[in-house]
């Protein structure tokens, strides 16, 4: 028995570069978080879908029929980019933060830490997890609004860029967020009070040329704003901000808590007493 | 050739609280070492710094030659380790928790099939490999950890107290199961509770208490010190008509069953004559198991006091 599994030690030892050895371990954190959010997709993907399909009927049918155009457009197709990109956001985040976080809770994140995975890689893993879902819950989401609106495809690179940008700088945020918690009600915090705010007053729902210049100043300070414009710009080809100041403030972003989240993985704070 | 050295390693926990008071440790290639210590002595504290799941204030360890700071890479290659907790998700399958550990060393899951089929095999859990992990009976789960660490080969496996809650007929597969992984050069180290465990299996030992090592030696030596030696005798007839021996502590336990403390280097000859002469019958004879629970006693007692006096003299 012990024999066998020695003889298969000796015969299969594989000389393999760290690359090689670092490139599968991210496959396997990515396959395993799928593989998780797939499981349990009553929880994950189906509630999205069910409250975007609300909003449609609600905010673009009923009460959008009688508002009009917004910024030229029917008021219903200039609402689902900004919601699209509010699922994509969310759920990055959401995946991430409940992932890493239940995993650190039930220890099961050892199991990594004993590993010669890089901490930039397990960054990665969980990173690109948790933009899958992201992904994956945005085109359930479009999917879903074509039965409402006829889409257009105004810049297909820029949709494709400030999408997966969004959903790795929220991803970002809900693995920093998991680090910090020490129970389940920390992970919601977050977003209940700060990304949910930020996402209704980031023009979803409106263009902030309708608000006073001061509130209009004011709401250039939220990021989320620039996400959700420069998605619609892809889509509709309308924006109230830059596009290009966008894409690099995400880009900037992402490098900001990319560092801190690898620089709080080295010292293993939340992980390592 | 070293399998493990620990150099002036320490560990204040935050509260304050001194773990580990820069003790040294070293274990040979092949070993089977045991790491013994009552509880809070400072034993996980120690695993947990040589698997990276503790951060140490001060020292240094070294796994096959590759230091744990410097040559992270190469020294987590080569440690599998079994802790003392479940720390699996709880939620995937069991194979599922095998073939992802595997690739956190990586190793596909097609390059380790059969050498997770073999693992199954051995550990009684192939028929379970499709089974949440959630559903499994505690030594079962048990052995899945196993199966988990040894999954990509690990030159040094580390358990943390491996049979405890297990039954003893499973516990002894286990012995039989890592007996066996050692044999074949895999180097072991072990935390138990069992002192029995330790005796049966282990070469080497070292006792730590108060974050130091009180002593570090193989178990024949430590035995060694043992200066006498308890016999278990059951037996058959009329103990009242025993006579008197007066170089034998003997002591009745109950009709059937007599305990004979003899000292290091004496005979039992005296014994079985006297016993013949009174007609008893010796119907079978083992040594008392614990042997080495007596001078793990000693020993920790002994540190405790000097611990207690210098703490009374400062």
């Amino acid at each position: 028995m012990a024999q066998d599994i020695n003889n298969a030690q000796n015969e299969q030892r594989i000389e393999r570069s760290v690359f090689s050895i670092q490139w599968v371990a991210f496959s396997t954190i990515v396959i395993k978080e799928v593989r998780r959010f797939m499981r349990i997709w009553q929880q994950t993907l189906l509630p999205p879908a069910i409250t975007m399909t609300l909003y449609f009927i609600i905010f673009g049918n009923l009460i959008g029929s009688r508002i009009g155009k917004m910024d030229g457009v029917d008021y219903m197709s200039f609402i689902v980019p900004g919601l699209i990109m509010m699922s994509v956001i969310t759920n990055s985040y959401g995946n991430v933060a409940s992932s890493f976080f239940g995993n650190k809770f039930q220890r099961s994140l050892e199991e990594l830490m004993v590993s010669p995975v890089y901490p930039s890689v397990i960054l990665a893993g969980y990173v690109m997890g948790g933009v899958a879902r992201g992904v994956m819950v945005g085109l359930i989401v479009t999917l879903l609004s074509l039965y409402f609106t006829d889409l257009q495809l105004h810049n297909l690179p820029v949709v494709i860029v400030v999408t997966f940008l969004s959903a790795i700088l929220f991803a970002l945020g809900g693995f920093i967020n998991a680090i910090f918690a020490n129970k389940f009600d920390d992970i919601s915090i977050i977003p209940t009070f700060i990304i949910t705010p930020l996402t209704y007053l980031g023009g979803v729902f409106y263009s902030i040329s309708l608000l006073p210049e001061f509130w209009q100043n004011v709401s250039m300070l939220n990021p989320i704003l620039y996400m959700v414009n420069s998605f619609r710009y892809g889509i509709l080809g309308v924006s109230d901000v830059s596009i290009s100041a966008a894409i690099s403030m995400l880009i900037v972003f992402i490098a900001l808590l990319s560092s801190i989240s690898i620089w709080l993985l080295k010292r293993g704070t939340g992980m390592r007493s | 050739m070293t399998a493990l050295s620990i150099q002036g390693l320490e560990k204040v926990y935050g509260n304050g609280f001194k773990a580990l008071k820069g003790i040294d440790l070293t274990v040979k290639r092949g070993d089977f070492f045991a790491l013994l210590g009552p509880n809070g002595a400072g034993k996980s504290t120690t695993l947990g710094i040589v698997s990276s799941l503790v951060q140490k204030t001060s020292g240094t360890v070294s796994i096959m030659g590759h230091d744990l700071v410097k040559d992270t890479f190469a020294a987590k290659q080569c440690l599998g380790v079994v802790p003392q907790e479940f720390n699996f998700n709880q939620f995937e399958k069991v194979y599922d928790i095998i073939i992802t550990q595997a690739g956190y060393y990586g190793l596909t899951a097609k390059q380790v099939a059969s050498h997770a089929e073999t693992l199954l095999r051995a550990l009684d859990l192939w028929d379970k490999r499709n089974e949440s992990a959630r559903m499994l009976s505690g030594g079962m789960k048990r052995r899945l950890m196993i199966a988990r660490a040894l999954i990509h080969k690990p030159q040094i496996l580390i358990l943390d107290e491996p049979t405890a809650g297990v039954d003893i007929e499973l516990r002894r597969s286990m012995w039989e199961f890592m007996k066996k992984l050692n044999e074949e050069g895999t180097t072991i180290i072990l935390t138990t509770h069992y002192l029995e465990e330790a005796e049966q299996l282990c070469k080497n030992i070292a006792i730590i208490n108060n974050g130091e090592i009180v002593t570090n030696t193989s178990v024949k030596a430590l035995l060694g010190q043992l200066k006498t030696e308890t016999f278990v005798l059951d037996v058959d007839g009329d103990l009242e008509g025993l006579p008197e021996l007066k170089d034998y502590q003997i002591r009745h336990v109950d009709n059937e069953h007599l305990e004979v403390v003899v000292d290091k280097g004496q005979g039992l000859n005296e014994v079985f004559s006297a016993l013949t002469d009174a007609g008893i019958q010796v119907l079978s004879m083992r040594t008392k198991a614990n042997r080495l629970e007596e001078l793990f006693v000693d020993l920790v007692q002994d540190d405790n006091e000097v611990a207690n006096q210098q703490t009374k003299e400062a």
